[in-house]
């Protein structure tokens, strides 16, 4: 089983995210995604700085792959993604459909993203006509599912023509707007966002009126309140068939979370998850937010 | 341009047909569909009726079987699409591909339309249902602008459907968890966003409280309406400020964009609501068919009426109505 730096979700100063991946080409991570999912304006890195950036992470001898936007409404922001699909290299994680189009016609293998809906076998088998050859799974789904799902590739024979893929830690994207959230907490439309995003580097948290941390607000995107954790499950994960278990790139804090996930294949230990800011309730079939 | 019009029964569909619906949209009794509520939605014996009852009048059926297959029970997905076959749809709503994969395969003949719950934003994404499953039509999310519908209309190899009025979903439809992360359960997975099953209401002492699985959604003062708690349109606390953090209780209503959807070419405008009675289904009907026709008879008079827009605030969540991401202020 192998492990997987995601991409980082926020938006964060060019400097940061350099010194990111400088870490990240060091750290326990066997596959580094990168890229922006989330919002065309932000531009701190531009479509060659992310390639740039990629290749540098790549030549430390770790899989690198460049992962693209989840909603795309502009003719421009697919053009973009088209540079970054028609990188020459890398590998590339579809986040929309377009993007599954878009590698289809280059003739190149993709990852589909979690942002895309594949929830059964059949539609394993219609992206694996494209040209996927890695399958990550949406978050709200449970391991039972899974478990089903991946049984019924094997019967029919595909379960050799992709990895699987599982997000396991991090903050969830759970949904996308074509409203700025971030902008509406400052009262401003998306048109003047005056990319204020920026300022948040862990997103905005949005709290019930009774301090619940019910969601993050992070640009367009709206995520989990809380932290998923599935380091209890690994050993499950593995049982089951996943390949890969991702870490998502929330912070600093990722890097720890690997070697903890990583260390669970050769020293395997039970963690209690902390109720009030880490959730695992999607793997186990219950409210995402709760803790099984 | 179509006028397509809801219904979650048997009388809901007539009303919608003897208003002016040139076409009805309908679901199954199970959750194949995103309306996947309680003492809604057909079976096959109402199913058929349903059919009979559109046909005679000329009008068109179109089956909704927009939610994803299980893995254990993909079977339930291809039997809604046998069944809206038999018994004569005339466009089948799709959202799954794996769905789509079996109806372009086994039906090739029977329009399919892409749901919105595929959440089809861009020309790239609409080649590709184009181009595996001959897609008829898309239906567009409710998250582009009018000049980014615009500029599609003009490039798209299929004809477009767009959201024309009813309740406003403000995610990407299809891509939402929001639902399944509070309650468990998901438009996606169970045909349902925030199930009226995990609903509470609690009066205290610093007011109405409306819970969703227990999280607090919403506080009503004495002078306040309360609707029903959506989790994205409740009041929220980001850094001390409570506000509508999301999106406020309203509703989408389009009918200023009338000229511009014709001039675009435009297919058909959907009216939102298989979850309302036959009172509102008639309402909008009858207001939409009545603006639609006055459009048609007199396209440089047009004007969106008073009346039409009061009908339509009295039927909106908040009674208030926007124009939503087609107007880019609203994002």
């Amino acid at each position: 089983m192998k492990f997987s730096l995601g991409p980082s979700l926020f938006f964060w100063p060019k400097q940061q995210v350099e010194s990111f991946y400088q870490q990240a080409s060091e750290s326990a991570a066997d596959i580094i995604y990168l890229g922006e999912t989330v919002c065309s304006k932000r531009r701190e890195l531009r479509a060659k700085d992310w390639l740039e950036l990629a290749k540098q992470v790549a030549a430390s001898g770790k899989q690198t792959v460049i992962s693209t936007m989840a909603l795309l409404e502009a003719p421009a922001e697919i053009q973009v993604m088209r540079k970054l699909c028609d990188n020459g290299e890398l590998l590339i994680e579809a986040n929309d459909l377009s993007a599954v189009q878009i590698m289809h016609d280059l003739k190149l293998p993709f990852v589909a993203g979690p942002a895309i809906n594949c929830y059964n076998v059949s539609t394993i088998k219609v992206l694996l006509k494209q040209g996927m050859t890695r399958w990550v799974m949406p978050v709200e789904l449970s391991g039972d599912w899974l478990k089903t799902l991946l049984a019924q590739a094997q019967e029919e024979n595909i379960r050799d023509k992709f990895e699987c893929e599982v997000f396991s830690w991090g903050y969830m994207p759970l949904a996308y707007s074509a409203r700025c959230f971030t902008a509406r907490s400052e009262d401003r439309p998306k048109d003047d966002c005056q990319l204020c995003c920026i300022k948040y580097p862990q997103g905005r948290k949005m709290n019930s009126r009774e301090g619940e941390k019910v969601f993050v607000l992070n640009g367009i995107q709206t995520m989990s309140g809380y932290q998923y954790n599935l380091v209890n499950e690994v050993a499950q994960m593995k049982d089951i068939g996943v390949d890969i278990a991702r870490i998502s790139a929330d912070s600093n804090q990722a890097f720890e979370q690997l070697n903890q996930f990583k260390q669970q294949l050769t020293q395997p230990q039970k963690y209690s998850l902390d109720g009030v800011n880490e959730c695992n309730g999607y793997w186990h079939k219950i409210a995402g937010m709760s803790v099984a | 341009m179509e006028l397509l019009c809801p219904a979650g029964n048997l009388p809901a569909l007539k009303t919608a047909i003897d208003n002016g619906a040139d076409a009805v949209f309908i679901g199954m009794k199970d959750d194949t569909n995103a309306r996947h509520f309680a003492g809604l939605n057909f079976n096959d014996g109402k199913l058929a009726k349903a059919s009979d009852y559109v046909h005679q009048h000329g009008k068109k059926l179109h089956v909704a079987i927009n939610t994803f297959a299980h893995p254990d029970g993909e079977e339930r997905w291809r039997k809604a699409v046998d069944n809206a076959v038999a018994i004569g749809c005339d466009a089948l709503i799709i959202a799954d591909l794996g769905v789509l994969d079996y109806a372009a395969t086994k039906y090739p003949d029977v329009e399919r339309h892409v749901s919105v719950q595929a959440s089809t934003t861009n020309l790239e994404a609409i080649k590709f249902f184009k181009n595996n499953f001959d897609v008829e039509r898309v239906v567009l999310p409710r998250v582009l602008s009018v000049q980014q519908v615009r500029q599609l209309a003009k490039t798209s190899p299929v004809k477009l459907e767009v959201f024309a009025f009813g309740s406003l979903c403000i995610m990407s439809e299809g891509r939402c968890y929001l639902s399944s992360y509070m309650t468990g359960e998901s438009p996606n997975t169970v045909g349902a966003c925030s199930p009226a099953k995990y609903v509470r209401w609690q009066d205290t002492d610093q007011g109405l409280e409306s819970r969703l699985n227990n999280v607090l959604i919403d506080r009503y003062q004495p002078d306040e309406n309360a609707g029903y708690p959506t989790l994205c349109k409740g009041r929220f606390e980001v850094d001390n400020n409570v506000y509508h953090a999301l999106e406020e209780p309203t509703s989408l209503n389009t009918l200023e964009l009338i000229p511009e959807l014709y001039k675009m070419g435009i297919a058909s405008v959907k009216i939102e609501g298989r979850q309302r009675s036959p009172a509102y289904v008639e309402q909008v009907t009858k207001t939409w068919r009545m603006a639609l026709d006055r459009y048609q008879q007199q396209p440089e008079a047009y004007q969106v009426e008073d009346a039409w827009m009061q009908t339509l605030a009295n039927l909106s969540e908040g009674s208030q109505t926007t124009l939503g991401a087609y107007h880019r202020k609203w994002q």
